[in-house]
């Protein structure tokens, strides 16, 4: 029986996704937070926000991940931006867009153990390396291997949204601006750069966040030398069984993650939806 | 040598021996000039040796259809474009490898091509920001542009609360505020409605003149190109097919794809029986043209406008009237003689469909186009009548 008014019918479509919704979104966050706030026998309290803010560790740890989720970003940024312009002017960028999102369809762990293939002790870049006579270096566990890999893992997802971004703006405003007598360097800063941002916003937005509570890249790539709120979390549910402290630095991470979304929101929208 | 020729040979020389010094400079340099210019992508060659000169101050019409190759001219006097081969000069000097950016001239495009990121007033700021004049002077630039555009309230607008005329006059102000010495307009009205492209006609033509600067206007809309010129260039096929002033592109087609082009046209094959008689749909005229060869074929042109109806005794030729639309200050009558052949008419008097009608026109009406005649050929033709004109007069 289809049901009849357009609200019933809305409704209908909503309930497949809607069951999603509920069980494994906006339950666990209820759950986050009821845990965070109550004590193992279920008594209301801020004493887990009170260990969270009293402790250095954990502000380190927060520190921390801010730090690298802010240098992943960094560096993701500065490769992608010259890529995704460069990109917009080939001939075949779809085959070229092909090959930088190829490797997002491999996964996550596969990727990183490859990387411990290649740059541990006995690894391909030590044999390469050594052919020039160099003793084997300690590449693993540091943390440049760590941004290394973190940003080779995020690249796609930031020349995505710039490309997109590049890709919409009508050739004719490159064209008018030189017209006007703006040279090439002057053209990208004044015309191509502020007309791009929504999709630098929107790439900041996917590496950045995701970035916050990288752990298992952490963990096999950066050795556990550097220690993230996701490593916190994990240890504390998995390891000390704390659960309500993890669910309190679970819901210190989710608001961190919404302040960057206000901060990157694309204001664009705002003028657009004044102007049409 | 053919008379004509020699006579215009004589008339060289005496000229050159009245001018001073037997000099020929202090004639000003054209602003721009293109010398043998071509442009070929691959095999297609878009432009084919291209001579061209403009004089400063002038409002000049580049008319075509598309692909007609109008708009690779203004891209490469803009320097968008690098010619092939051939020569382009700016005030005397090869531009060839001059960039965009340091050629003293301003493009309004078709599609405005206006930032959206900034608001009127700053995408007119752009050129004199980019320049690094002071703040005092951007300012003063841009509200005189925006008085000239008469868009003095709007520098606070953001492009995307604009209507397409105001756009159109963003960009138009904004081209203008780099004080350019050659201002490039390419198809810039294409986009209006009917009313309002009139006006902008009008206003252009006015801004031109006011600025004394050099404008050259891409269009195929053969009426705007009468309306607004100095000077047409006809092209189509990457040829220019004929150049001169609206008045004497409309008299005096070169071709039939010229007179197809600009205006209403019949469009008749003829001979040139002898100097002064001209045979076409079975009968001998009277006409004004002559220096051909005997018996040479000829295409006649006759405009529907010069076309009358009379009765059938005073008519030159018989018609028959087939269709009939008023179009306010005239009727605009389709007619068909006993050959087949179609005539537009443009009649003040009304006919009725069917009825059989006289059609009479005057010898000087009746224009003759050679296959094949250069242009200089032509033009030489042509004053060659008003010699004869002044020689009649004597």
């Amino acid at each position: 029986m289809m049901p009849k008014s357009k609200r019933q019918r809305q409704f209908f479509y909503i309930i497949p996704y809607g069951i999603w919704l509920v069980l494994f979104v906006i339950a666990p966050l209820v759950l986050l937070v009821f845990q965070s706030l109550t004590t193992p026998t279920g008594h209301f309290t801020l004493h887990n926000y009170a260990i969270y803010f009293a402790s250095g560790t954990y502000l380190r740890m927060t520190f921390n991940s801010v730090w690298y989720a802010f240098l992943i970003t960094a560096v993701t940024l500065i490769v992608s931006y010259p890529m995704a312009y460069l990109l917009n002017q080939l001939k075949q960028k779809q085959f070229w867009l092909l090959l930088i999102i190829l490797p997002t369809w491999i996964n996550l762990l596969l990727k990183t153990y490859a990387f411990i293939g290649l740059l541990s002790k006995s690894g391909t870049v030590n044999n390469f390396i050594g052919l020039w006579g160099v003793v084997p270096q300690q590449l693993l566990f540091s943390d440049w291997s760590f941004l290394l890999v973190a940003a080779y893992i995020e690249i796609p997802f930031m020349i995505l949204p710039i490309f997109n971004s590049l890709a919409e703006i009508n050739p004719r405003l490159e064209q008018a601006s030189r017209d006007l007598g703006a040279n090439r360097w002057q053209t990208l800063r004044r015309v191509i750069v502020p007309l791009s941002m929504p999709g630098v916003k929107a790439g900041i937005q996917a590496v950045f966040i995701p970035s916050l509570s990288l752990f298992m890249i952490t963990r096999l790539i950066g050795g556990n030398r550097v220690i993230t709120l996701g490593t916190a979390i994990e240890e504390h549910f998995l390891v000390t069984q704390n659960w309500q402290l993890g669910s309190t630095i679970g819901v210190v991470l989710i608001v961190a993650m919404v302040i960057t979304m206000i901060l990157t929101r694309d204001r664009a929208r705002r003028s657009a939806r004044k102007g049409r | 040598m053919s008379r004509v020729k020699w006579h215009a040979f004589l008339v060289t020389i005496y000229l050159l021996t009245k001018s001073e010094g037997w000099e020929l400079t202090n004639t000003s340099t054209p602003i721009i000039e293109f010398k043998n210019v071509g442009l070929s992508y691959d095999d297609n060659e878009v432009l084919k040796n291209i001579d061209l000169s403009l004089e400063a101050g002038k409002f000049y019409t580049l008319l075509g259809p598309s692909g007609s190759g109008k708009t690779t001219i203004l891209n490469l006097i803009s320097g968008q474009l690098t010619a092939t081969h051939g020569d382009i000069l700016f005030e005397g000097n090869i531009i060839n490898d001059v960039p965009v950016e340091k050629r003293n001239m301003n493009t309004v495009f078709q599609d405005y091509g206006l930032f959206p990121n900034m608001n009127v007033f700053d995408n007119v700021a752009f050129g004199p920001t980019i320049k690094r004049m002071s703040k005092t002077d951007i300012n003063a630039k841009v509200t005189e542009m925006l008085d000239l555009v008469k868009l003095s309230d709007y520098a606070d607008r953001e492009i995307n609360e604009l209507s397409g005329g105001q756009r159109q006059r963003v960009a138009i102000a904004r081209a203008l505020a780099n004080d350019p010495e050659v201002l490039l307009l390419d198809e810039p009205l294409s986009a209006l409605d009917y009313k309002l492209r009139k006006d902008m006609q009008y206003e252009l033509r006015e801004i031109q003149q006011r600025l004394g600067i050099t404008f050259v206007f891409v269009t195929h809309d053969q009426e705007e190109a009468l309306a607004m010129s100095d000077w047409i260039f006809v092209m189509n096929d990457g040829v220019i097919q004929q150049n001169g002033s609206p008045e004497d592109i409309y008299d005096e087609p070169i071709n039939h794809f010229v007179a197809d082009f600009i205006g209403e046209s019949n469009i008749l094959d003829g001979i040139m029986k002898t100097d002064y008689l001209v045979h076409f749909t079975g009968k001998d005229f009277e006409n004004v043209d002559a220096g051909m060869r005997p018996n040479e074929r000829v295409e006649v042109v006759l405009r529907p406008e010069d076309l009358d109806l009379t009765t059938i005794e005073n008519g030159k030729l018989v018609v028959t009237i087939d269709d009939q639309s008023f179009r306010g200050d005239y009727y605009e009558i389709t007619a068909l003689d006993d050959d087949g052949n179609e005539w537009q008419v443009q009649a003040t008097n009304k006919a009725e469909i069917g009825e059989r009608v006289g059609l009479t026109f005057d010898p000087e009406d009746i224009h003759i186009m050679r296959f094949n005649e250069s242009e200089d050929d032509f033009d030489a033709r042509l004053e060659s009548y008003e010699d004869d004109a002044d020689d009649a007069k004597e």
